[in-house]
């Protein structure tokens, strides 16, 4: 129904991008340009930016239909996610710009030199942008069935990755930037406005608005969407809530696709500028969620939203045959898919179907894939970087090599990532992959956060407990997600979905045993020169 | 750059107007940190053991547990704008300590 007018908007964003690409491609050929845009982009740029990396397409969807299904406990993932900030701009985001080069491990190995702290920390950025790169690849079947309902999945994975590459190989870091903020322009744009009908339609009332939101039936009980527990009950559900809130506080402190941003500003204060933008613009986007949220749950109804989850095909199937909905359900099960349970992605496609008709559904449509588009860019380029910077680079080559070498290692990598992306979500479409982004947020707050602190604000602190704290958090998160109910369903040997609550002490603690065990005098006599370096600028990369 | 370990570095870090700076920045940044990190994790856990307090109405159909959550982002900026206004001190202290450095570099070259 909404095919047309969105492909010609996604076309547009697409052909614009483009044109950003061949002007980036021309600004610079140095592998600073590839990872850093030269350390020209501006603080309200880079702010700009910043949230287009962070708001991705799991958030624009996922998030508005969480609040659509489960209204409080849903709008949780967004105050945790912008709190986050606060952690970024107190702790990291000005150390990280004065002290580091091009990636999270520069920051570690300042002090705690050599290969052991680099080469796992570059394993931990390559296992969380790979794991949030699939999560955001692999929903793309689910939107593309908005805009082409005639393709199919894999080829709409494959063309996204496609496209994806040639702004990071042609374009780097200065293109990926723009891509970023031209789309967190239209998905502001697009959320405020969506909002803005959405309140419209109580006469712009907004106690009218709470009270029908708080009036909508939720089949659970007592509660009601502006009352806590429809997601998380009981004490399991309470400990669920404070471990994933947990994960998400801390966890973007320690996200490797945020944090290189800081190296693409000329300076710390740039870096913090840039922070304070992010949290304006990343604010008053996550309070559209829960406006666009209990607007989806009065406006347009649950049920219906639920009915619209299918993936692929298969919506288009039901639309033609709807008597024929439970044969499919059994049919999926038995080919081993994941049948989707009334699940909420479609929450903000149908409340703009419903408060501003056919055009702004093909609007929001079209933004919903130019932000899988933009993420996807920005995570390839982090993990790009951490490939040939931290371990071709760094390790393998032991810093030698010239900038034509390092800039041609920097792009294979980035071709290497992205077809190995393409092909694990093309493997893994139609599984249920939403547990991956915050798998990323466990094991970024778990493996990395605990490391960054401690190296910024320990004298003591050294390279065994770097390496033993990064071990700590990222085995603990993984193997705690492994043999979780979002894996193992009802057979789970841990109870909670997310691991946050054990295994980011784990990392602090693997952190602090591992330096008690020896002392490290040549770590311990770089902490002057690091808190000097942190705090004033001096020396910092230009 | 030089990355080795100089003792310039050491002298700098024990410097009073370095330490002062580092003083006055960790007076703000961990108060303020432990604040917002206790402020938000309350939500979670009044949220997740006293869902029934929390559900109580009280702006029209608000709830207590909604309100909390509206009140975090008004929390997240103050503590941004808070954090801007001091960060302006703590650029003037780190600008007049690099300017005084580069000058003792290039003079001793």
């Amino acid at each position: 129904m909404t095919a047309q007018p969105s492909l010609v908007m996604f076309a547009v964003f697409v052909g614009i991008t483009l044109v950003v690409t061949y002007w980036a491609a021309g600004q610079s050929r140095t592998s600073r340009g590839f990872y850093a845009a030269d350390r020209r982009i501006g603080g309200l740029q880079n702010g700009w930016a910043i949230a287009g990396d962070y708001v991705s397409a799991a958030t624009f969807l996922g998030i508005t239909g969480l609040v659509a299904f489960y209204g409080f406990d849903g709008f949780m993932y967004s105050v945790g996610w912008l709190v986050a900030y606060l952690a970024v701009l107190f702790l990291v985001a000005e150390p990280l710009r004065n002290t580091g080069k091009y990636t999270l491990a520069d920051l570690m190995s300042f002090r705690l030199r050599g290969r052991g702290v680099r080469a796992i920390a570059a394993v931990s950025t390559l296992t969380i942008t790979l794991f949030y790169l699939i999560a955001q690849m692999v929903g793309v079947g689910a939107i593309v069935n908005l805009i082409l309902p005639r393709f199919t999945d894999a080829a709409a994975i494959a063309g996204v990755g496609v496209l994806m590459l040639v702004y990071v190989l042609f374009g780097g870091m200065l293109a990926t930037t723009w891509v970023q903020i031209i789309k967190a322009g239209l998905l502001l744009v697009t959320s405020i406005s969506l909002a803005i009908l959405a309140v419209r339609h109580f006469n712009f009332s907004l106690g009218d608005f709470f009270s029908a939101a708080a009036s909508v039936s939720t089949g659970a009980g007592t509660s009601n969407l502006l009352q806590p527990g429809l997601l998380f009950h009981g004490p399991i559900g309470a400990w669920n809530l404070i471990s994933l809130g947990l994960a998400l506080v801390l966890g973007t402190a320690g996200l490797p696709h945020i944090l290189v941003r800081f190296f693409t500003v000329p300076s710390a204060k740039a870096a913090r500028t840039s922070v304070a933008w992010a949290m304006v613009l990343v604010g008053v986007f996550y309070l559209t969620t829960s406006v666009m949220g209990l607007g989806a749950a009065t406006l347009v109804g649950k049920d219906h939203i639920g009915r619209r989850m299918y993936a692929g095909q298969a919506i288009a199937y039901i639309a033609r045959h709807p008597a024929q909905q439970s044969a499919l359900d059994a049919q999926l099960k038995d080919k081993g898919f994941i049948v989707p349970k009334p699940d909420s992605n479609f929450a903000a496609p149908l409340l703009a179907s419903q408060v501003g008709g056919s055009l702004l559904t093909a609007f929001v449509a079209a933004v919903a894939f130019a932000t899988i588009l933009a993420v996807v860019a920005g995570l390839t380029l982090t993990a790009s970087s951490a490939f040939a910077h931290d371990i071709w680079f760094s390790l393998v080559r032991g810093g030698h090599g010239d900038e034509s070498e390092h800039l041609f290692v920097a792009r294979a990598a980035a071709l290497t990532v992205g077809a190995l992306a393409i092909a694990l979500s093309i493997a893994l479409r139609g599984f249920n992959v939403a547990f991956l982004v915050g798998l990323a947020f466990a094991v970024a707050a778990s493996a990395n956060v605990p490391v960054i602190l401690l190296a910024l604000s320990w004298r003591r602190f050294s390279r065994l407990g770097a390496i033993a704290g990064m071990l700590a958090g990222l085995i603990s998160s993984l193997a705690l997600i492994a043999l979780s109910p979002v894996v193992l369903g009802d057979r789970a040997l841990f109870p909670l979905e997310n691991p946050g609550i054990i295994s980011i002490p784990a990392g602090f603690i693997g952190a602090i045993l591992g330096t008690l065990l020896a002392r490290d005098r040549e770590s311990e006599a770089m902490f002057d020169q690091l808190q000097v370096r942190a705090t004033t600028g001096l020396g910092a990369e230009v | 750059m030089d990355r080795g370990i100089h003792p310039r570095w050491q002298s700098l870090a024990a410097e009073p107007e370095f330490r002062s700076l580092l003083r006055s920045r960790r007076r703000f940044v961990v108060p303020a940190t432990i604040f917002f990190i206790a402020y938000y994790l309350a939500l979670p856990i009044a949220a997740g053991f006293w869902p029934k307090a929390m559900s109580r109405p009280v702006l029209g159909p608000l709830t207590i547990a909604y309100c909390f959550a509206l009140s975090q982002f008004v929390m997240a900026w103050l503590l941004l704008a808070l954090y801007l206004y001091r960060a302006r001190q703590f650029d003037l202290a780190a600008a007049r300590i690099r300017r005084r450095e580069t000058r003792e570099v290039l003079e001793t070259q």
